[in-house]
């Protein structure tokens, strides 16, 4: 099928997809093809449908429609001084709308908070190819349930995310990048005793033995606060951080790479392949072939979940992409499922072998 | 489904008998006296009584209580405080009000995680209060602080003057701890940055009891900040204060908190808190600025030459933290300071676009007229976030619908000037007609298999947030709202 360019014909798509229960695998700009589960269906390419709707630098707000690059849509806020402050990973190609199915946040996560919390409104087509509209442009607004946000993340298997208005900000005026020499147990000490003290800090990465703090904001608190934490400081033109962001750093290279969420405290885990930490110590990734089943046991007992973020399909299609659902909290997806997509037809496994 | 108005018809006596068996005596409310102050919540027009009000202290009396519920098809209304301003807690007159005011104990607090769990009837100020020697604070701070529960700023997804820079409800809570309706028991988030599987923490935050009962609360606490300081600015001309708002966005510059009051506010609240407002300015605004002296320093600075440059013919900056909380203290007085004056107030929640404001508040005025009743303005004017007081006399005939008609146009107004009907306070049983102007059919269809999919014999708060589509039928036959052009002639306010 040719890409759609409007609306309707994306609405038109999905609906026949219904008629004929022919599963679909939406797919923007294809640089996240490597997460998940299966990827099963037939393709729908939502790359046709872009461009920047409205953005309004004073209503912090920006409108895109799903196949417009992520690229774009920054270099539309860079020229009024303005960013997505959760720095979704767009891995090269990506699309908002990729983005925010996804849900992926990057470094500045640690201080901006998660890219479901910058989602404003979505235009979302359904499984029965309904163009339903949730949410909406300003900053607060809790006029019915919040499906704008349930869907972020949801790996397009609750319906093809259309339209996505987020919340803008600024660019820090100031930015610096600080190194510490630190192993593993004192980087984790470290950035949990500065995450309670108030400090700019908006991103983290340790690995190998160095910890390097990125701290933002005023440029007199960055300078106090500078003074205050010491360290070396470390040239970036942004580079740098881009590359933890989309992951072209060398420690993410591996061809299967697990991603650990947990609470920051948690203290060093008894796994091996430990190759970066993120997130003021929220974020850790491992790589190579390790016992999945010791891995999500390890961040379970911490009070987290594993991600297998990278790996053969065959690897990600047998031990799950992501922690398994105890039994009534799957049941409770399923029917949320079945909410957006009664006949199941979007994204089939990508997220759960049984969504 | 979702189509018509659910209607229960339960035994009372059976439902006695079952909740006696369950709760001791001083958790359970039954006769008339004991169960009025249940009445109502904050939004006192709207009132009904309960068959009977349950008080546990324990989530397994919560999961009894709903059992029982669910086994004989009763209503539950989860309640907190009662502070809400929607009615969203007002009962139903054949079901139970649910307080979570027992379960009040913070579980714990972790300084070096920065993180608080705790009971759904634990005050919002008491985290804050809580966490004072760890140098920690909870974000959210609605203006009932003082009194509104965590459970309650779950439901409603609550707000607060802070939000713009700190985030509402949802930006603050990690975790959840969750009852059905059938009683069964979900944890719902974590304490690591996120969880597994659909954002089902995004849905419930806000939810308006519609969806679950929340046992316990998993809160970020974050560092409070060394130093804030308030510019208070004022301006002759709300235009003028409106562009002054955007101007400071503009300048790349995110206060801590930047709020407005018009003139009738500020000469409600001057009497009260005798806090210095200018009481010739058409507006004020306070906006603060927060963080490390250095910081604080630079940012008053450029926020006072961006307000100055938008004309603002006054500008005072807070000396010290007794002034600051001074000039704060008549905007978190504004509701009390205006019931005051008048011997009821209605306070509307409608969110619009910044750039919207002036033009909000000149259809405001017409209505002011239009309605022959009076009402004074406070904004979250960060976020566009505008709370209109509309000041009537309830011992007056036709004062109420007057004033409830005033609100509903100042709503439907929000809607087409692309805003919202609610920003904070939830829709509850007061928002329920706007909800059809806010949203089409095929979106209230997909609330009410929402709410089946938790929910499905349609027991937790029925009535509430999501109008059945019988009612907007009815409500449509008597405003016509149809297609994009909602309001036509928007020069008729």
């Amino acid at each position: 099928m040719a890409a759609p360019t409007g609306l309707d014909e994306l609405a038109a798509a999905v609906g026949q997809a219904a008629a004929e229960r022919t599963p679909l695998r939406l797919r923007g700009g294809g640089s996240k093809d490597f997460y998940g589960g299966l990827l099963a269906g037939d393709v729908l390419e939502l790359a046709g449908y872009r461009g920047i709707v409205a953005y309004e630098p004073t209503e912090l707000y920006v409108t895109a429609r799903c196949g417009t690059p992520l690229a774009e849509v920054e270099a539309a806020l860079a020229e009024q001084g303005q960013m997505l402050a959760c720095e979704p990973p767009g891995f090269g190609r990506g699309t908002i709308g990729g983005a925010v199915a996804a849900g992926l946040s990057g470094p500045r996560r640690q201080q901006a908070g998660p890219l479901r919390d910058f989602v404003l409104g979505v235009k979302l087509i359904d499984g029965m190819g309904q163009i339903l509209d949730f949410g909406g442009q300003v900053m607060k607004n809790v006029a019915g349930y919040d499906v704008s946000r349930l869907v972020a993340g949801s790996l397009g298997t609750l319906g093809l995310i259309a339209e996505v208005s987020l919340k803008v900000l600024p660019r820090p005026a100031a930015e610096i990048t600080l190194g510490f020499d630190a192993d593993e147990a004192e980087a984790i000490a470290r950035l949990n005793r500065w995450g309670g003290q108030p400090l700019p800090l908006s991103a983290s990465f340790w690995c190998d033995g160095l910890l390097l703090l990125r701290l933002s904001g005023a440029a007199a608190a960055v300078a106090a606060a500078r003074a205050k934490l010491g360290g070396e400081p470390i040239h970036d033109d942004g580079a740098f951080w881009q590359g933890i962001r989309d992951q072209s750093h060398p420690a993410f290279a591996s061809d299967i790479l697990w991603r650990l969420a947990l609470p920051t405290t948690t203290p060093p885990l008894a796994l091996p392949g430990l190759r970066a930490i993120e997130w003021g110590g929220g974020q850790r990734w491992l790589a190579g072939d390790l016992e999945s089943t010791a891995v999500r046991a390890a961040a379970a007992r911490a009070g987290g979940h594993a991600v297998l973020f990278r790996g053969p399909e065959s690897l990600r299609c047998r031990e799950g992409a992501f922690a398994p659902l105890e039994p009534g909290l799957l049941a409770l997806h399923r029917r949320v499922k079945k909410v957006f997509d009664p006949q199941g037809i979007f994204n089939p496994g990508r997220l759960y072998a049984e969504l | 489904m979702g189509a018509e108005e659910a209607v229960f018809t339960p035994d009372r006596a059976a439902l006695v008998a079952r909740l006696k068996a369950l709760l001791p005596a001083h958790c359970l409310l039954l006769d008339d006296e004991e169960l009025r102050p249940y009445e109502c919540d904050g939004l006192t027009a709207y009132r009904a009584l309960p068959l009977a009000v349950c008080l546990p202290e324990t989530e397994d009396q919560v999961r009894g209580v709903l059992r029982v519920c669910h086994q004989l098809a009763v209503p539950v209304v989860a309640r907190g405080a009662g502070t809400g301003l929607s009615g969203g807690a007002m009962p139903h007159a054949q079901g139970v009000v649910l307080s979570l005011a027992r379960l009040n104990r913070i579980l714990r607090i972790d300084p070096l995680a920065r993180q608080a769990v705790v009971q759904p009837g634990v005050r919002n100020l008491a985290v804050s209060e809580a966490a004072v020697p760890h140098g920690l604070y909870y974000a959210p701070d609605p203006s009932s602080q003082i009194a509104c529960t965590l459970g309650g700023n779950v439901a409603e997804n609550s707000g607060g003057v802070h939000c713009l820079k700190y985030g509402l409800t949802v930006h603050n809570v990690l975790g959840l701890r969750v009852v059905t309706g059938e009683g069964e028991v979900f944890e719902i988030g974590s304490a690591a940055p996120d969880a597994p599987g659909y954002d089902l923490l995004a849905l419930l935050i806000g939810s308006e009891g519609m969806l679950a009962v929340v046992t316990e609360v998993t809160v970020k606490l974050v560092p409070k900040p060394e130093l804030a300081r308030v510019v208070m600015a004022s301006f002759d001309d709300v235009g003028k204060a409106g562009d002054a708002v955007a101007a400071i966005i503009a300048a790349g510059i995110i206060p801590a908190g930047l709020e407005m009051m018009d003139k009738p506010a500020t000469a409600a609240v001057e009497p009260f808190v005798r806090a210095g407002y200018d009481l010739e300015a058409e507006a004020i605004l306070l906006c603060e600025a927060d963080g490390t002296p250095e910081e604080v320093a630079e940012e008053i600075d450029r926020v006072g030459a961006v307000l100055a440059a938008c004309g603002a013919r006054g500008l005072r900056v807070s000396g010290s933290e007794a002034e600051r909380q001074l000039f704060w203290a008549g905007r978190k007085a504004a509701f009390p300071a205006v019931g005051r004056i008048t011997p009821d107030y209605y306070c509307m929640d409608g969110t619009i676009p910044r750039k919207r404001l002036a033009e909000m508040l000149k259809a405001i005025a017409a209505l002011e007229k239009k309605y022959r009743l009076r009402c004074a303005n406070v904004f979250h004017a960060g976020d566009g976030n505008l709370h209109p007081l509309i000041m009537y006399d309830s011992a007056v005939a036709g004062e109420w619908e007057r004033a409830e008609a005033f609100g509903a146009e100042i709503l439907e107004l929000s809607v087409a000037l692309g805003g919202s009907i609610t920003g904070e306070h939830g829709v509850g049983v007061e928002k329920i007609n706007q909800m059809c102007v806010q949203y089409r059919t095929p979106e209230l269809e997909t609330f009410h298999r929402l709410k089946a999919a938790f929910d499905e014999a349609g027991l937790l708060n029925p009535g509430k947030a999501v109008p059945s589509l019988h009612r907007c039928a009815e409500y449509g036959r008597l405003h016509v709202h149809g297609g994009a052009l909602r309001f036509p002639e928007l020069e008729r306010f």
